[in-house]
Protein backbone atom coordinates (compact mmCIF):
# COMPACT_ATOMS: atom_id res chain seq x y z
CA UNK A 1 0.00 0.00 0.00
CA UNK A 2 1.16 3.46 -0.62
CA UNK A 3 2.18 5.54 1.95
CA UNK A 4 -0.10 8.00 2.01
CA UNK A 5 -2.99 5.68 1.69
CA UNK A 6 -1.74 4.36 4.60
CA UNK A 7 -1.81 7.45 6.81
CA UNK A 8 -5.04 8.23 5.92
CA UNK A 9 -6.15 4.66 6.42
CA UNK A 10 -4.14 4.80 9.93
CA UNK A 11 -5.87 7.84 10.63
CA UNK A 12 -9.16 6.78 9.73
CA UNK A 13 -9.36 3.56 11.73
CA UNK A 14 -7.85 5.77 14.91
CA UNK A 15 -11.39 8.23 14.46
CA UNK A 16 -13.87 5.07 14.14
CA UNK A 17 -12.40 3.64 17.01
CA UNK A 18 -12.69 6.66 19.41
CA UNK A 19 -16.52 6.86 17.72
CA UNK A 20 -16.72 3.51 18.92
CA UNK A 21 -14.67 3.67 22.66
CA UNK A 22 -17.43 6.19 24.01
CA UNK A 23 -20.79 5.94 23.87
CA UNK A 24 -21.61 9.24 21.86
CA UNK A 25 -21.68 6.45 18.73
CA UNK A 26 -24.59 4.71 19.61
CA UNK A 27 -26.12 7.96 21.37
CA UNK A 28 -26.10 9.20 17.91
CA UNK A 29 -27.10 6.08 16.02
CA UNK A 30 -29.96 5.41 18.11
CA UNK A 31 -31.16 8.89 17.62
CA UNK A 32 -30.74 8.85 13.95
CA UNK A 33 -32.97 6.00 13.36
CA UNK A 34 -35.73 7.17 15.89
CA UNK A 35 -35.75 10.57 14.19
CA UNK A 36 -35.67 8.88 10.57
CA UNK A 37 -39.00 6.54 11.83
CA UNK A 38 -40.74 9.27 13.76
CA UNK A 39 -40.22 11.82 10.84
CA UNK A 40 -40.69 8.75 8.51
CA UNK A 41 -43.93 7.00 9.60
CA UNK A 42 -45.42 9.98 11.48
CA UNK A 43 -44.71 13.17 9.63
CA UNK A 44 -43.60 11.82 6.64
CA UNK A 45 -47.17 10.06 6.66
CA UNK A 46 -45.77 6.68 5.22
CA UNK A 47 -48.95 4.64 5.00
CA UNK A 48 -51.28 7.42 4.36
CA UNK A 49 -49.33 8.10 0.92
CA UNK A 50 -50.02 4.59 0.16
CA UNK A 51 -47.41 4.48 -2.50
CA UNK A 52 -44.48 2.43 -2.23
CA UNK A 53 -41.94 4.58 -2.84
CA UNK A 54 -39.07 6.19 -0.10
CA UNK A 55 -38.81 9.79 -1.85
CA UNK A 56 -41.38 11.79 0.04
CA UNK A 57 -41.91 10.00 3.40
CA UNK A 58 -38.04 9.56 3.63
CA UNK A 59 -35.39 11.12 1.77
CA UNK A 60 -37.46 14.39 2.32
CA UNK A 61 -36.63 14.70 5.76
CA UNK A 62 -32.96 14.00 5.00
CA UNK A 63 -31.80 17.70 4.69
CA UNK A 64 -33.35 19.09 7.80
CA UNK A 65 -32.35 15.89 9.90
CA UNK A 66 -28.29 16.86 8.77
CA UNK A 67 -28.53 19.80 9.50
CA UNK A 68 -28.36 19.12 13.31
CA UNK A 69 -27.29 15.55 12.95
CA UNK A 70 -23.82 15.58 11.21
CA UNK A 71 -22.28 18.86 12.47
CA UNK A 72 -23.13 17.36 15.86
CA UNK A 73 -21.29 14.01 14.72
CA UNK A 74 -18.37 16.22 13.03
CA UNK A 75 -17.68 19.31 15.52
CA UNK A 76 -15.46 17.25 17.16
CA UNK A 77 -12.89 16.14 14.62
CA UNK A 78 -10.73 19.43 14.66
CA UNK A 79 -11.64 21.35 17.44
CA UNK A 80 -10.84 18.64 20.50
CA UNK A 81 -7.49 18.42 18.81
CA UNK A 82 -7.10 21.65 18.84
CA UNK A 83 -8.09 22.10 22.58
CA UNK A 84 -6.62 18.81 23.80
CA UNK A 85 -3.03 19.89 22.12
CA UNK A 86 -2.83 16.97 20.20
CA UNK A 87 -3.09 18.74 16.60
CA UNK A 88 0.73 19.39 17.38
CA UNK A 89 1.46 15.64 17.69
CA UNK A 90 -0.47 15.14 14.47
CA UNK A 91 1.17 17.59 12.36
CA UNK A 92 4.32 16.65 13.53
CA UNK A 93 4.04 13.04 12.60
CA UNK A 94 5.37 12.24 9.21
CA UNK A 95 1.88 12.28 7.78
CA UNK A 96 0.96 15.71 5.64
CA UNK A 97 -2.02 17.66 6.72
CA UNK A 98 -4.20 16.66 3.63
CA UNK A 99 -3.93 13.22 4.62
CA UNK A 100 -5.36 14.14 8.37
CA UNK A 101 -7.88 15.97 6.58
CA UNK A 102 -8.85 12.99 4.49
CA UNK A 103 -8.57 10.43 7.05
CA UNK A 104 -10.78 12.24 9.84
CA UNK A 105 -13.55 12.96 6.97
CA UNK A 106 -13.64 9.59 5.78
CA UNK A 107 -13.79 8.18 8.70
CA UNK A 108 -16.73 10.34 9.84
CA UNK A 109 -18.34 9.95 6.56
CA UNK A 110 -18.16 6.34 6.95
CA UNK A 111 -19.64 6.29 10.70
CA UNK A 112 -22.66 8.48 8.98
CA UNK A 113 -22.99 5.79 6.25
CA UNK A 114 -23.55 3.07 8.75
CA UNK A 115 -25.87 5.49 10.73
CA UNK A 116 -27.60 5.30 7.14
CA UNK A 117 -27.17 1.60 6.80
CA UNK A 118 -28.97 0.92 9.55
CA UNK A 119 -32.50 2.22 7.91
CA UNK A 120 -32.61 -0.87 6.13
CA UNK A 121 -35.78 -1.83 7.53
CA UNK A 122 -37.56 1.23 6.00
CA UNK A 123 -36.50 0.01 2.94
CA UNK A 124 -37.99 -3.79 3.77
CA UNK A 125 -41.29 -1.96 4.76
CA UNK A 126 -41.92 -0.40 1.13
CA UNK A 127 -40.79 -3.93 -0.50
CA UNK A 128 -42.89 -6.12 1.70
CA UNK A 129 -45.80 -3.85 1.17
CA UNK A 130 -45.63 -2.92 -2.25
CA UNK A 131 -43.68 -2.84 -5.42
CA UNK A 132 -41.58 0.11 -5.16
CA UNK A 133 -38.67 1.24 -7.94
CA UNK A 134 -35.72 -0.01 -6.68
CA UNK A 135 -33.25 2.40 -8.78
CA UNK A 136 -35.13 5.08 -7.35
CA UNK A 137 -33.89 3.78 -3.29
CA UNK A 138 -30.72 3.27 -4.28
CA UNK A 139 -30.45 6.60 -6.11
CA UNK A 140 -32.04 8.40 -2.81
CA UNK A 141 -29.27 6.58 -0.97
CA UNK A 142 -26.39 7.48 -2.89
CA UNK A 143 -27.79 11.32 -2.83
CA UNK A 144 -28.69 10.96 1.06
CA UNK A 145 -25.03 10.09 1.60
CA UNK A 146 -24.00 12.30 -0.45
CA UNK A 147 -25.34 14.95 1.01
CA UNK A 148 -24.41 13.87 4.38
CA UNK A 149 -20.68 14.19 3.04
CA UNK A 150 -21.03 17.63 1.98
CA UNK A 151 -22.99 18.68 5.31
CA UNK A 152 -19.81 16.89 6.91
CA UNK A 153 -17.36 18.59 4.40
CA UNK A 154 -18.42 21.97 6.00
CA UNK A 155 -18.41 20.81 9.07
CA UNK A 156 -14.72 19.73 9.26
CA UNK A 157 -13.51 23.34 8.26
CA UNK A 158 -15.35 25.04 10.59
CA UNK A 159 -13.92 22.92 13.50
CA UNK A 160 -10.91 23.87 12.47
CA UNK A 161 -11.64 27.05 12.60
CA UNK A 162 -12.22 26.88 16.74
CA UNK A 163 -11.57 25.27 19.48
CA UNK A 164 -14.89 24.94 21.29
CA UNK A 165 -16.95 22.41 19.68
CA UNK A 166 -19.90 24.69 20.28
CA UNK A 167 -18.93 27.29 18.45
CA UNK A 168 -18.01 24.70 15.82
CA UNK A 169 -21.21 23.13 15.86
CA UNK A 170 -23.67 26.49 15.13
CA UNK A 171 -20.93 27.83 12.62
CA UNK A 172 -21.61 24.83 10.56
CA UNK A 173 -25.43 24.65 11.27
CA UNK A 174 -25.57 28.13 9.82
CA UNK A 175 -23.77 27.04 6.66
CA UNK A 176 -25.30 24.07 5.91
CA UNK A 177 -28.67 25.87 6.66
CA UNK A 178 -27.65 28.29 3.84
CA UNK A 179 -27.53 25.36 1.56
CA UNK A 180 -30.60 24.31 1.93
CA UNK A 181 -32.62 27.98 2.16
CA UNK A 182 -31.14 28.91 -1.08
CA UNK A 183 -32.46 26.21 -2.89
CA UNK A 184 -35.57 25.69 -0.99
CA UNK A 185 -38.59 26.39 -2.86
CA UNK A 186 -40.76 28.22 -0.50
CA UNK A 187 -37.69 30.80 -0.41
CA UNK A 188 -37.11 30.96 -4.19
CA UNK A 189 -40.81 31.44 -4.92
CA UNK A 190 -40.35 34.38 -2.70
CA UNK A 191 -37.42 35.78 -4.45
CA UNK A 192 -38.76 35.01 -7.71
CA UNK A 193 -40.97 38.06 -7.01
CA UNK A 194 -38.12 40.70 -6.64
CA UNK A 195 -34.94 39.32 -7.97
CA UNK A 196 -33.73 38.78 -11.81
CA UNK A 197 -33.82 35.38 -13.34
CA UNK A 198 -30.05 35.80 -12.83
CA UNK A 199 -29.81 36.00 -9.43
CA UNK A 200 -31.93 33.43 -8.42
CA UNK A 201 -30.49 31.41 -10.50
CA UNK A 202 -26.99 31.92 -8.87
CA UNK A 203 -28.23 31.88 -5.54
CA UNK A 204 -30.09 28.25 -5.85
CA UNK A 205 -26.94 27.42 -7.75
CA UNK A 206 -25.25 26.82 -3.95
CA UNK A 207 -27.72 24.93 -2.84
CA UNK A 208 -27.99 20.93 -2.09
CA UNK A 209 -31.85 21.35 -2.69
CA UNK A 210 -32.30 21.05 -6.16
CA UNK A 211 -29.11 18.02 -6.96
CA UNK A 212 -30.89 16.48 -3.97
CA UNK A 213 -33.74 16.35 -5.41
CA UNK A 214 -32.87 14.86 -8.52
CA UNK A 215 -31.43 11.63 -6.87
CA UNK A 216 -34.52 11.61 -4.83
CA UNK A 217 -36.33 11.18 -7.94
CA UNK A 218 -34.10 8.74 -8.94
CA UNK A 219 -31.97 10.41 -11.27
CA UNK A 220 -28.19 10.32 -10.63
CA UNK A 221 -26.69 13.02 -13.06
CA UNK A 222 -22.95 13.64 -13.49
CA UNK A 223 -24.04 17.20 -12.54
CA UNK A 224 -24.82 16.80 -8.95
CA UNK A 225 -22.36 14.01 -8.48
CA UNK A 226 -19.86 16.98 -9.33
CA UNK A 227 -21.93 19.85 -7.44
CA UNK A 228 -21.81 17.52 -4.64
CA UNK A 229 -18.18 16.48 -4.88
CA UNK A 230 -17.16 20.28 -5.59
CA UNK A 231 -18.75 21.10 -2.29
CA UNK A 232 -16.66 18.31 -0.39
CA UNK A 233 -13.10 18.95 -1.67
CA UNK A 234 -13.93 22.93 -1.94
CA UNK A 235 -14.21 22.63 2.15
CA UNK A 236 -11.92 20.10 2.73
CA UNK A 237 -9.35 22.21 1.01
CA UNK A 238 -10.14 25.09 2.90
CA UNK A 239 -9.62 23.02 6.17
CA UNK A 240 -6.11 22.85 4.93
CA UNK A 241 -6.04 26.80 4.85
CA UNK A 242 -7.31 26.88 7.78
CA UNK A 243 -5.34 24.68 9.44
CA UNK A 244 -1.89 26.36 8.14
CA UNK A 245 -3.40 29.95 8.73
CA UNK A 246 -3.46 28.97 12.57
CA UNK A 247 0.22 27.73 12.38
CA UNK A 248 1.07 31.50 11.63
CA UNK A 249 2.11 31.00 8.03
CA UNK B 1 21.97 17.07 12.80
CA UNK B 2 20.16 19.92 14.14
CA UNK B 3 20.96 22.73 12.03
CA UNK B 4 18.62 25.82 13.14
CA UNK B 5 19.81 29.13 11.18
CA UNK B 6 18.30 32.76 12.02
CA UNK B 7 14.98 31.59 12.72
CA UNK B 8 12.61 34.45 13.29
CA UNK B 9 8.86 34.21 14.37
CA UNK B 10 6.48 37.10 14.16
CA UNK B 11 3.06 37.02 15.36
CA UNK B 12 1.63 39.74 14.05
CA UNK B 13 3.11 42.39 15.21
CA UNK B 14 4.82 40.38 18.43
CA UNK B 15 8.09 38.83 17.40
CA UNK B 16 8.40 35.89 19.57
CA UNK B 17 12.00 34.56 18.04
CA UNK B 18 14.50 36.19 17.15
CA UNK B 19 17.15 35.35 14.79
CA UNK B 20 17.96 31.85 16.81
CA UNK B 21 20.43 29.97 15.51
CA UNK B 22 22.56 26.98 16.67
CA UNK B 23 23.85 23.98 15.48
CA UNK B 24 23.29 20.02 17.48
CA UNK B 25 25.81 17.43 16.44
CA UNK B 26 25.17 13.66 17.25
CA UNK B 27 25.97 12.43 20.53
CA UNK B 28 25.46 16.45 21.94
CA UNK B 29 22.48 16.96 24.44
CA UNK B 30 21.15 20.55 24.50
CA UNK B 31 19.62 22.27 27.16
CA UNK B 32 17.39 25.35 26.13
CA UNK B 33 16.91 27.43 29.36
CA UNK B 34 14.83 30.73 29.35
CA UNK B 35 12.06 32.69 30.81
CA UNK B 36 8.54 31.99 30.66
CA UNK B 37 7.75 33.10 27.32
CA UNK B 38 11.91 33.50 26.05
CA UNK B 39 10.58 31.88 22.94
CA UNK B 40 11.76 28.26 23.89
CA UNK B 41 8.52 26.45 23.08
CA UNK B 42 8.06 28.26 19.79
CA UNK B 43 11.33 27.56 18.68
CA UNK B 44 10.67 23.61 19.43
CA UNK B 45 7.90 23.80 17.55
CA UNK B 46 9.53 25.36 14.21
CA UNK B 47 12.41 22.61 14.81
CA UNK B 48 9.82 20.09 14.32
CA UNK B 49 7.57 21.60 11.60
CA UNK B 50 4.77 22.67 13.38
CA UNK B 51 5.05 26.37 13.03
CA UNK B 52 6.52 27.25 9.72
CA UNK B 53 9.68 30.39 10.38
CA UNK B 54 8.59 33.88 9.64
CA UNK B 55 12.30 33.52 8.03
CA UNK B 56 14.87 31.22 8.77
CA UNK B 57 15.50 27.96 8.38
CA UNK B 58 15.92 24.31 10.01
CA UNK B 59 17.61 21.49 9.12
CA UNK B 60 17.00 18.18 10.13
CA UNK B 61 19.98 15.30 9.20
CA UNK B 62 20.46 17.81 6.27
CA UNK B 63 16.21 17.68 5.07
CA UNK B 64 14.71 21.44 5.53
CA UNK B 65 12.05 20.72 7.69
CA UNK B 66 10.35 23.63 5.10
CA UNK B 67 11.25 21.69 1.87
CA UNK B 68 11.08 17.76 2.77
CA UNK B 69 8.80 17.98 5.99
CA UNK B 70 8.19 14.25 5.73
CA UNK B 71 11.82 13.28 5.96
CA UNK B 72 12.65 15.62 8.64
CA UNK B 73 9.65 14.85 10.76
CA UNK B 74 10.44 10.64 10.24
CA UNK B 75 13.64 11.70 12.04
CA UNK B 76 12.16 13.85 14.90
CA UNK B 77 10.48 12.22 17.84
CA UNK B 78 8.85 15.05 19.92
CA UNK B 79 7.42 15.48 23.14
CA UNK B 80 4.99 19.40 22.92
CA UNK B 81 5.01 20.82 26.39
CA UNK B 82 1.50 19.83 27.54
CA UNK B 83 2.48 16.22 26.33
CA UNK B 84 -0.88 15.88 24.72
CA UNK B 85 -2.64 12.62 24.21
CA UNK B 86 -5.88 11.00 22.58
CA UNK B 87 -7.75 10.64 25.98
CA UNK B 88 -10.22 8.74 24.28
CA UNK B 89 -7.44 5.60 23.40
CA UNK B 90 -5.98 3.11 25.50
CA UNK B 91 -2.52 3.59 26.27
CA UNK B 92 -1.30 0.83 24.01
CA UNK B 93 -3.72 2.00 21.47
CA UNK B 94 -2.26 5.19 21.29
CA UNK B 95 1.39 4.30 21.01
CA UNK B 96 0.41 2.10 18.36
CA UNK B 97 -1.08 4.39 16.40
CA UNK B 98 1.12 6.93 16.45
CA UNK B 99 4.01 3.64 15.68
CA UNK B 100 1.79 3.17 12.45
CA UNK B 101 2.20 6.84 11.64
CA UNK B 102 5.67 6.39 11.94
CA UNK B 103 5.51 3.56 9.61
CA UNK B 104 6.45 0.42 11.43
CA UNK B 105 4.21 -2.67 11.17
CA UNK B 106 3.21 -5.68 12.73
CA UNK B 107 5.97 -7.07 14.60
CA UNK B 108 8.15 -4.47 14.79
CA UNK B 109 5.22 -2.52 16.15
CA UNK B 110 4.51 -5.13 19.36
CA UNK B 111 8.30 -4.97 19.83
CA UNK B 112 8.69 -0.94 19.86
CA UNK B 113 5.81 -0.30 22.03
CA UNK B 114 6.96 -3.30 24.29
CA UNK B 115 10.24 -1.59 24.77
CA UNK B 116 8.82 1.23 25.77
CA UNK B 117 6.36 0.44 27.77
CA UNK B 118 9.05 -1.20 29.96
CA UNK B 119 11.76 1.69 29.28
CA UNK B 120 8.42 4.49 30.74
CA UNK B 121 7.12 2.00 33.03
CA UNK B 122 4.00 1.81 31.32
CA UNK B 123 3.23 -1.57 31.40
CA UNK B 124 0.82 -1.79 34.28
CA UNK B 125 -1.87 0.93 32.53
CA UNK B 126 -0.80 -0.69 28.71
CA UNK B 127 -4.92 -1.03 28.54
CA UNK B 128 -6.25 2.00 30.70
CA UNK B 129 -7.73 4.67 28.85
CA UNK B 130 -5.56 8.01 28.76
CA UNK B 131 -8.09 9.63 30.46
CA UNK B 132 -8.14 7.92 33.17
CA UNK B 133 -4.60 8.23 33.83
CA UNK B 134 -2.51 10.19 36.06
CA UNK B 135 -0.45 13.57 35.25
CA UNK B 136 2.64 11.77 35.33
CA UNK B 137 1.68 8.78 33.69
CA UNK B 138 -0.08 10.52 30.69
CA UNK B 139 3.30 12.46 30.03
CA UNK B 140 5.37 9.36 30.30
CA UNK B 141 3.14 7.89 27.66
CA UNK B 142 3.88 10.86 25.17
CA UNK B 143 7.47 11.05 26.37
CA UNK B 144 7.36 6.99 24.86
CA UNK B 145 5.48 8.17 22.18
CA UNK B 146 8.45 10.39 21.15
CA UNK B 147 10.66 7.86 21.51
CA UNK B 148 8.87 4.76 20.03
CA UNK B 149 11.10 4.59 16.67
CA UNK B 150 14.08 5.25 18.36
CA UNK B 151 14.56 8.49 16.67
CA UNK B 152 18.32 10.22 15.80
CA UNK B 153 16.70 13.54 16.90
CA UNK B 154 14.78 13.87 20.03
CA UNK B 155 13.24 17.24 20.38
CA UNK B 156 11.58 17.29 24.30
CA UNK B 157 9.83 20.14 25.79
CA UNK B 158 9.60 20.35 29.43
CA UNK B 159 10.29 16.71 29.58
CA UNK B 160 10.18 16.30 33.45
CA UNK B 161 7.34 18.65 34.22
CA UNK B 162 5.12 17.50 36.28
CA UNK B 163 6.93 14.31 36.94
CA UNK B 164 7.87 13.23 40.86
CA UNK B 165 11.64 12.90 41.80
CA UNK B 166 12.28 9.12 41.14
CA UNK B 167 10.29 9.68 37.45
CA UNK B 168 12.45 13.06 36.71
CA UNK B 169 15.53 10.73 37.59
CA UNK B 170 14.45 8.04 35.29
CA UNK B 171 13.77 10.64 32.43
CA UNK B 172 17.00 12.13 32.53
CA UNK B 173 18.81 8.55 32.97
CA UNK B 174 16.84 7.69 29.15
CA UNK B 175 17.56 11.28 28.03
CA UNK B 176 21.14 10.64 29.03
CA UNK B 177 21.62 6.99 27.64
CA UNK B 178 19.76 8.22 24.12
CA UNK B 179 22.04 11.13 24.32
CA UNK B 180 25.28 9.28 23.29
CA UNK B 181 24.11 8.06 19.78
CA UNK B 182 21.41 10.87 18.82
CA UNK B 183 20.98 14.93 19.34
CA UNK B 184 18.61 15.97 21.85
CA UNK B 185 17.70 19.98 22.73
CA UNK B 186 15.37 19.93 25.44
CA UNK B 187 14.12 22.81 27.36
CA UNK B 188 13.70 22.93 31.25
CA UNK B 189 13.39 25.32 34.16
CA UNK B 190 15.13 23.12 36.43
CA UNK B 191 18.87 24.22 36.48
CA UNK B 192 19.98 21.53 37.62
CA UNK B 193 18.63 18.97 34.93
CA UNK B 194 20.98 21.35 32.49
CA UNK B 195 23.88 20.10 34.53
CA UNK B 196 22.78 16.76 35.17
CA UNK B 197 22.10 15.50 31.24
CA UNK B 198 23.39 18.59 29.29
CA UNK B 199 26.84 18.70 26.75
CA UNK B 200 25.75 22.35 26.52
CA UNK B 201 23.53 24.90 27.13
CA UNK B 202 21.65 27.86 25.36
CA UNK B 203 20.13 30.66 27.23
CA UNK B 204 17.38 32.45 25.29
CA UNK B 205 15.58 35.62 26.38
CA UNK B 206 13.04 37.68 24.68
CA UNK B 207 13.55 36.07 21.45
CA UNK B 208 17.24 35.99 21.19
CA UNK B 209 20.16 33.89 22.30
CA UNK B 210 22.04 35.58 24.97
CA UNK B 211 24.79 32.83 26.33
CA UNK B 212 25.38 29.40 24.75
CA UNK B 213 28.40 27.08 26.38
CA UNK B 214 28.71 24.02 28.25
CA UNK B 215 27.32 24.31 31.76
CA UNK B 216 31.09 24.62 32.92
CA UNK B 217 31.68 27.91 30.73
CA UNK B 218 27.76 29.28 31.60
CA UNK B 219 28.84 28.74 35.45
CA UNK B 220 32.15 30.31 35.18
CA UNK B 221 29.78 33.53 33.95
CA UNK B 222 28.35 34.14 37.28
CA UNK B 223 29.87 36.81 39.24
CA UNK B 224 31.00 34.70 42.40
CA UNK B 225 32.55 31.85 40.13
CA UNK B 226 36.52 31.68 41.08
CA UNK B 227 35.96 33.20 44.56
CA UNK B 228 37.25 31.14 47.60
CA UNK B 229 35.32 30.48 50.45
CA UNK B 230 36.50 30.09 53.98
CA UNK B 231 35.14 29.60 56.82
CA UNK B 232 37.19 30.63 60.12
CA UNK B 233 36.54 30.20 64.25
CA UNK B 234 38.06 32.63 66.87
CA UNK B 235 39.36 35.67 64.54
CA UNK B 236 38.62 39.00 64.34
CA UNK B 237 37.10 40.46 61.47
CA UNK B 238 39.55 43.03 61.26
CA UNK B 239 42.79 40.68 61.24
CA UNK B 240 40.69 38.69 58.91
CA UNK B 241 39.69 41.39 56.30
CA UNK B 242 43.13 42.88 56.34
CA UNK B 243 44.75 39.62 55.84
CA UNK B 244 43.15 37.92 53.38
CA UNK B 245 42.58 41.48 51.85
CA UNK B 246 46.75 42.42 51.18
CA UNK B 247 46.98 38.74 49.70
CA UNK B 248 48.83 40.22 45.58
CA UNK B 249 46.42 37.67 44.50
CA UNK B 250 42.92 38.79 46.26
CA UNK B 251 40.77 41.38 45.14
CA UNK B 252 37.56 42.30 47.15
CA UNK B 253 37.17 40.27 50.52
CA UNK B 254 33.75 39.88 51.89
CA UNK B 255 32.73 38.99 55.47
CA UNK B 256 29.69 37.43 56.89
CA UNK B 257 28.84 36.07 60.65
CA UNK B 258 27.05 32.77 60.80
CA UNK B 259 24.43 31.80 63.21
CA UNK B 260 26.96 29.22 64.88
CA UNK B 261 29.35 31.75 65.58
CA UNK B 262 31.89 30.97 62.81
CA UNK B 263 32.97 34.01 60.18
CA UNK B 264 32.85 33.22 56.45
CA UNK B 265 35.34 35.36 54.56
CA UNK B 266 34.52 35.48 50.27
CA UNK B 267 37.80 36.38 48.87
CA UNK B 268 37.28 37.29 45.15
CA UNK B 269 40.40 36.87 42.69
CA UNK B 270 41.71 40.41 41.69
CA UNK B 271 41.86 39.62 37.83
CA UNK B 272 41.15 36.36 35.94
CA UNK B 273 44.66 35.63 35.51
CA UNK B 274 45.21 35.43 39.64
CA UNK B 275 42.29 33.24 39.71
CA UNK B 276 44.28 29.52 39.50
CA UNK B 277 46.53 30.43 42.79
CA UNK B 278 44.22 32.09 44.59
CA UNK B 279 42.67 28.96 47.13
CA UNK B 280 46.67 27.86 47.53
CA UNK B 281 47.28 31.82 49.32
CA UNK B 282 43.92 31.83 50.94
CA UNK B 283 45.31 28.08 52.73
CA UNK B 284 48.43 29.01 53.04
CA UNK B 285 47.71 32.13 54.99
CA UNK B 286 45.29 30.52 57.16
CA UNK B 287 47.44 27.50 58.16
CA UNK B 288 50.61 30.69 58.71
CA UNK B 289 48.34 32.32 61.16
CA UNK B 290 47.25 29.73 62.73
CA UNK B 291 43.59 30.06 62.64
CA UNK B 292 41.58 26.66 63.11
CA UNK B 293 39.37 26.62 59.80
CA UNK B 294 36.77 24.01 58.88
CA UNK B 295 35.69 24.97 55.18
CA UNK B 296 37.46 26.45 52.12
CA UNK B 297 36.66 25.94 48.85
CA UNK B 298 36.60 27.09 45.62
CA UNK B 299 33.18 28.72 43.69
CA UNK B 300 32.41 27.10 40.95
CA UNK B 301 29.26 29.97 40.20
CA UNK B 302 25.95 28.77 39.96
CA UNK B 303 23.85 28.39 37.17
CA UNK B 304 21.33 29.77 39.06
CA UNK B 305 22.91 33.40 39.25
CA UNK B 306 24.44 33.38 35.42
CA UNK B 307 20.64 32.82 34.67
CA UNK B 308 19.23 35.67 36.67
CA UNK B 309 22.03 37.89 35.89
CA UNK B 310 21.39 37.24 32.11
CA UNK B 311 17.59 37.27 31.86
CA UNK B 312 16.49 39.82 34.82
CA UNK B 313 14.96 43.21 33.39
CA UNK B 314 17.43 45.56 34.49
CA UNK B 315 14.26 47.37 36.03
CA UNK B 316 13.95 44.38 38.58
CA UNK B 317 17.59 44.11 38.97
CA UNK B 318 18.23 47.99 40.29
CA UNK B 319 15.04 47.10 42.83
CA UNK B 320 17.26 44.27 44.43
Amino acid sequence: MNESLRNIWTILKRELTGYFASPVAYVFIVIFLLLNGFFTFMLGGFFELGEASLSRPFFNWHPWLYLFLVPAAGMRLWAEERRVGTLELLLTMPVTAAQAIIGKFLACWAFLALALALTFPVVGSVYYLGHPDGGAIFAGYVGSLLLAGSYLAVTVATSAITRNQVISFILSVVICFFLILAGWEPVTSLMVRWAPAGLVELVTGFSVMPHFASFQRGVIDFRDLLFFASVIVFSLFGTSVILRGLRGA
Amino acid sequence: MIDVENLIKEFGPKRAVNGVSFTIRRGEILGFLGPNGAGKSTTMRMITGFFPPTSGRVRIGGHDIAEEPIAAKKLIGYLPESAPCYSDMTVNGFLRFTAELRGMRGAQIDAAVAKVAGLCFLEGVLHQSVDTLSKGYRHRTCFAQSILHDPEVLVLDEPTDGLDPNQKHEVRQIIKRMGQTKAIIFSTHILEEVEACCSRAIIIDRGTVVANGTPAELKARAETAGSVHLRVRNVAAETLKSKLGSLPVAGRVSLQDNPDGSLSARVFPRDKSTRADLSLSVAQTATQSGWSFDELHTEEGRLDDVFRAITLPDSVKNRE
